[in-house]
C-alpha cells in the first residue's frame, strides 16, 4: 500500500471561502491531517451561498464549501472567547502548517497572528492569503474574488470590443493562487526538514492574477500597448472563433494555426475550393477576410451538433474542441477516464460530487474519501483524539458556549 | 552543477523540454530557486515566436512571452531524435532532480525515454507531463489551442452575452494553468521523493486545470441541474424552478468600468457596502429615493427582478459621475464592494503593487535597457525573491554546460553541431 506523501502532517485550517481552504485540501489529498475551525455564531460565506441541495437553505447544505473542505476535520469553536483562543493555540501546537486567509489584522484579534504562533511553535510554517498581501496602501480594501479579479485587469479582458467589459463568475483569481502557494508551502515543510526553522508566508491574489497576465502588462511595459477584449477571435491566427451547432445554445470553438490545418478543415467541410480561393488561402488572406470566413464557417457548423464537429475536425488533426456546459463536463469521456469528479456521501447533502487534482501521481496517487465536514461534525474527533479534552472539560466548553452548536447559529439564517 | 544560495530549492535541477504547453511549470520552480536548464531543438523552441515582442520586432530572440516564461533558465540546444542526443539526455538526467516535457503522449516512450526508461537511469527523476488532455483516454491525442482548450474545460460558455457567442478571456490560459497544476504536481512528488528516495511521474491535464478553476460551476449543476451561462454584465442567481435572477454588476463610470455588488445577501459586509454607497450618491443629490433603503431584508430567493434593476438602475446613475480613482478610494475609505476594471496601464502603475515590491528589474544588455517584470506574488520570510537570470538565448549556455560541467571537448561539440545533435 502506497504512503501517503503528507502522513504525518497537520494543519490548523483557519481559512475561509475560496482560495485559502484548496490549499489545505490539496495536502488533504494527500493524507494531511487538516482542521477546520468554524464558528456556528457567523457561518463562513460559503455556507449561507448556494448551490444549495435540492436548492434549500441550510449551512450544511451548500456545495460551495463541501468543494473546498473535502477530507478534513471540521470544528466549531468562538475564537471570540478567551477560552476558544487558548483552545486555538492547542490546534497551533500540534499543527506544522497554519492556513490563514482572512482580512488583514483579523487573525491578530485573536492572537493567531504568526508572531503570535511562532511563539507557541517557533517552528510553524504560517501562510497568509488576501487579495492585497498583508501590507502597503490597498491592505484593507474589502476582499473577496470578485475584486481581485478586477484589481488584477481580468475584467477588459472579458467580452467584446463593442459592448461593455463582462464579469467572471469564476472569481478567477481565487482559484489560481492556491496553487502558487503549494509549491512553495511544500519547499517550505521540506527547509524546516533540513532547517528545523518554520516560516512566513504571505500571498496577494492581485498579484497571482497580475502574474497570469505577464505577457500582456509586459507589451505595456515595454510597447505601451493596452491590451483589450476581442471576443473569440486572435491577434495574429485566423479562423479562430466560437462557431454555432444545431440544438439550443450549443457551439464549438475552432482554431486553425497553419495551412496544412487549413487544407485539412477545408476537406472535411467538402469545401476544398476554399483553399484556392485567394481570399482564404494564406494565413494573412483568412486573417484579411476574418468576417466573411467566420459566415461561411458558421453556415457549415450550424448542421451539426457541436460533438459531431469536434470529432470530424479532431480526426482530421484539426484544433477544435466543444463549448462545454457544466453538465458536459460530467459527461465527458475524458473527464471519466481521469476520475476527475468523485462522488462522496455527505451527512446532509448526500452523494455528490467533489473535484481531484488536475495531475496523476504514478505511484503516490491521491486518495478522496472523507466527505466535507458539516459545522462542528468532528468535535469530538479532534477534541478528544487530537487535544485530549476529556469528556468533562468538553462538557464544560459546551455549556460557557466556547464550542458552538445549532443552537447558535443567528437566527436569521435559520430558514424559514 | 548546484548553485548554492539561500532560495528554497536552491541545488534542485530541472531539465525543461517543456514548448508552450508547459513552459510555466519549470519557471514557477525556478521561481523558488531551481536551476532550471532550458533545453531546445537547435534552432530554437517554438515559444519564441510567440507575441507580444519587443519594440514589435517579431524575433525569436526578442519574444516577451519567451522573456517572462523562461526567466531565471539557462539554454542549451539537443536534438533529441539523434542517438547523441539520447545519449547526452540519459547523461543530463543522471543529476537530475525533474524533467518537464509537453510532447505528444508517446513521443518520449518512442525516442527511448519514457518515465519507465527514465526511471532505470535515475530512481528519482521526476518526470512531469504535461498535455492538453492527459497521458491515456479517448482525447489524449486531440489537438489543442488556448481556445479549443478552455472551451473544452468549461471556462468558455460561463463568459458571454446572451446575444453571441460565449467568449474566452482574451488573454490565454490554457497551458499557463497545465504549468501551474504541473508545478504543484512535481513538489507534491518532490516531498515524497525527498522523504523515500523514490520519483515518479507525474501526468498533468491542462483541461483539468480549467475545471478546478471554475468556482462552482460544476457544483451549480451537480445540486441544481442548471448550466451557469454567462447573460452580459450582470451575475445569474440560479432560482430553482424559475428564471435566473439578473444583477448587474458592471457598472459604466467617468473614465471605463467598475464591478459593483449592490445586492448579494449573503456576502459579509454586503448590507453595510450599500448602505455607504447610497449615503455616498445621496450626498450629490442621486439615488435619494433609496436613502434608508433596508437592504438586510433583501432575499435573493424572492425579490422581484423589478424591483432589483430599480436599485442598480439608480446607483447607476452615481457611478457614471466618478473616475475609477475616485471610486477606488471611496471603496476603500467606506468599506464598499467596488473594484476598477483595471487595464494594464494601471497595474503597471499601482503603488500597492510598487509599495510591495512586486516589479524586478531585470537587465538586458543584449537590448541596451532594462525590462521591469512582474515578480514574485508571495513574500517568504526565509527567502528573499531573486531573479537568477534573463532569459536565455538560444543555446546561450551550450559552452558552459557541454564543456565545463559535461567535460566535452571543444572538438566534440564542432562534431555535434555539424550533425545537428547541438
Amino acid at each position: 500500500m502506497a504512503r501517503h506523501v503528507f502522513e504525518g502532517i497537520n494543519v490548523a485550517d483557519f481559512s475561509w471561502v475560496g482560495a485559502g481552504p484548496q490549499i489545505a485540501r490539496e495536502l488533504a489529498f494527500y493524507g494531511a491531517k487538516v482542521v477546520r475551525i468554524e464558528c456556528h455564531r457567523w457561518p463562513e460565506t460559503t455556507r449561507t451561498a448556494g448551490p444549495f441541495k435540492d436548492g434549500i437553505t441550510g449551512i450544511n447544505r451548500s456545495a460551495f464549501t463541501a468543494a473546498y473542505n473535502v477530507n478534513k476535520y471540521g470544528i466549531s469553536l468562538d475564537l471570540n472567547m478567551s477560552k476558544g483562543q487558548e483552545i486555538a493555540k492547542r490546534l497551533v501546537q500540534w499543527a506544522d502548517i497554519v492556513s490563514d486567509s482572512m482580512s488583514v489584522g483579523a487573525m491578530a484579534k485573536w492572537g493567531l497572528d504568526y508572531e503570535s504562533c511562532k511563539k507557541i511553535k517557533p517552528e510553524i510554517i504560517y501562510f497568509s492569503t488576501t487579495q492585497m498581501g498583508q501590507h502597503g496602501p490597498l491592505n484593507k480594501v474589502k476582499g473577496y474574488g470578485f475584486i481581485g479579479v478586477s484589481y488584477a485587469g481580468y475584467g477588459n479582458l472579458n467580452g467584446w470590443p463593442d459592448r461593455d467589459p463582462l464579469p467572471l463568475f469564476n472569481n478567477y483569481s481565487d482559484f489560481i493562487s492556491p496553487y502558487y502557494l503549494i509549491p512553495a508551502l511544500i519547499a517550505a515543510l521540506l527547509y524546516r526538514r533540513k532547517t528545523g526553522k518554520g516560516m512566513y508566508l504571505d500571498q496577494s491574489q492581485v498579484e497571482v492574477g497580475v502574474s497570469f497576465l505577464a505577457p500582456a502588462l509586459m507589451d505595456y511595459i515595454v510597447n505601451r500597448r493596452i491590451a483589450y477584449r476581442m471576443g473569440n477571435r486572435d491577434p495574429h491566427v485566423a479562423p479562430h472563433g466560437v462557431f454555432p451547432c444545431s440544438g439550443t445554445d450549443r457551439w464549438v470553438a475552432i482554431a486553425i494555426t497553419n495551412d496544412e490545418q487549413w487544407q485539412s478543415f477545408c476537406s472535411v467541410t467538402g469545401n476544398p475550393e476554399w483553399d484556392k480561393d485567394p481570399r482564404f488561402s494564406t494565413m494573412l488572406g483568412r486573417k484579411g477576410n476574418e468576417d466573411e470566413l467566420e459566415e461561411l464557417i458558421s453556415e457549415w457548423t450550424r448542421k451539426y451538433t457541436a460533438d459531431q464537429v469536434m470529432t470530424m475536425l479532431q480526426e482530421a488533426g484539426v484544433p477544435a474542441g466543444v463549448v462545454q456546459t457544466a453538465e458536459d463536463l460530467f459527461n465527458d469521456p475524458q473527464l471519466k477516464h481521469r476520475e476527475h469528479f468523485r462522488f462522496l456521501e455527505h451527512k446532509e447533502i448526500g452523494v455528490h460530487a467533489y473535484q481531484s487534482p488536475a495531475y496523476r501521481l504514478s505511484k503516490t496517487p491521491c486518495s478522496i474519501t472523507k466527505a466535507a465536514p458539516c459545522l462542528g461534525e468532528d468535535n469530538e474527533y479532534v477534541y478528544k483524539q487530537i487535544l485530549g479534552l476529556s469528556d468533562d472539560e468538553i462538557a464544560d466548553l459546551l455549556i460557557e458556549g466556547v464550542i458552538t452548536t445549532d443552537t447558535d447559529i443567528p437566527e436569521v439564517l435559520c430558514g424559514k | 552543477m548546484a548553485e548554492q544560495g539561500d532560495s528554497l530549492l536552491s541545488g534542485c535541477r530541472v531539465l525543461d523540454l517543456a514548448d508552450e504547453k508547459g513552459v510555466l511549470c519549470s519557471k514557477l520552480l525556478a521561481d523558488l530557486g531551481a536551476d532550471v536548464i532550458k533545453i531546445e531543438p537547435p534552432g530554437g523552441d517554438a515559444a519564441r515566436n510567440i507575441g507580444p515582442f519587443y519594440k514589435d520586432m517579431p524575433h525569436p530572440e526578442k519574444s516577451l512571452f519567451w522573456f517572462y516564461t523562461n526567466l531565471h533558465k539557462r539554454s542549451i540546444t539537443l536534438n533529441l531524435e539523434t542517438s547523441d542526443g539520447v545519449e547526452i539526455f540519459k547523461g543530463l538526467v543522471k543529476t537530475a532532480d525533474f524533467v518537464v516535457e509537453s510532447f505528444e503522449p508517446g513521443y518520449m516512450e518512442s525516442l527511448g525515454l519514457g518515465y519507465s526508461e527514465l526511471e532505470k537511469i535515475n530512481p528519482r527523476i521526476i518526470m512531469t507531463s504535461i498535455t492538453p488532455f492527459g497521458q491515456t483516454g479517448p482525447y489524449s491525442h486531440y489537438k489543442a489551442t488556448d481556445l479549443t482548450g478552455v472551451a473544452m474545460g468549461g471556462m468558455v460558455y460561463i463568459y458571454g452575452e446572451m446575444d453571441r457567442p460565449p467568449n474566452r478571456l482574451s488573454c490565454p490560459q490554457f497551458y499557463f494553468l497545465g504549468g501551474l497544476h504541473g508545478a504543484t504536481g512535481s513538489m507534491v512528488a518532490y516531498y515524497h521523493r525527498e522523504l523515500t528516495g523514490e520519483g515518479q511521474h507525474v501526468d498533468v491535464s491542462c483541461q483539468q486545470a480549467v475545471v478546478l478553476s471554475l468556482m462552482i460551476v460544476a457544483e451549480i449543476w451537480d445540486m441544481l441541474k442548471y448550466n451557469y451561462r454567462g447573460m452580459g454584465p450582470f451575475y445569474a442567481g440560479a432560482r430553482p424552478g424559475g428564471l435566473p435572477l439578473f444583477s448587474q454588476v458592471i457598472y459604466p463610470c467617468k473614465d471605463g468600468h467598475v464591478f459593483l455588488l449592490v445586492t448579494g445577501a449573503s456576502q459579509a459586509g454586503m448590507v453595510a457596502s450599500s448602505r455607504a454607497l447610497v449615503e455616498m450618491a445621496n450626498q450629490e443629490g442621486i439615488a435619494l429615493e433609496l436613502k434608508d433603503y433596508p437592504w438586510q431584508t433583501i432575499d435573493a430567493a424572492t425579490i422581484s427582478q423589478e424591483e432589483l434593476t430599480r436599485l442598480t438602475d439608480a446607483i447607476c446613475e452615481f457611478i457614471k459621475t466618478k473616475t475609477k480613482a475616485e471610486l477606488s478610494s471611496l471603496a476603500l475609505e467606506k468599506g464598499i464592494l467596488l473594484a476598477p476594471l483595471t487595464t494594464v496601464k494601471d497595474v503597471a502603475e499601482s503603488p500597492q503593487l510598487t509599495q510591495r515590491e512586486f516589479w524586478q528589474k531585470v537587465e538586458h544588455p543584449e537590448l541596451g535597457e532594462s525590462i521591469i517584470y512582474p515578480g514574485y506574488p508571495i513574500k517568504i520570510s526565509e527567502n528573499t525573491y531573486k531573479v537568477q537570470r534573463r532569459a536565455p538565448f538560444i543555446g546561450e549556455h551550450n559552452q558552459e554546460i557541454y564543456e565545463k560541467e559535461l567535460g566535452f571537448s571543444k572538438e566534440q561539440l564542432i562534431i555535434l553541431k555539424n550533425n545537428g545533435v547541438i
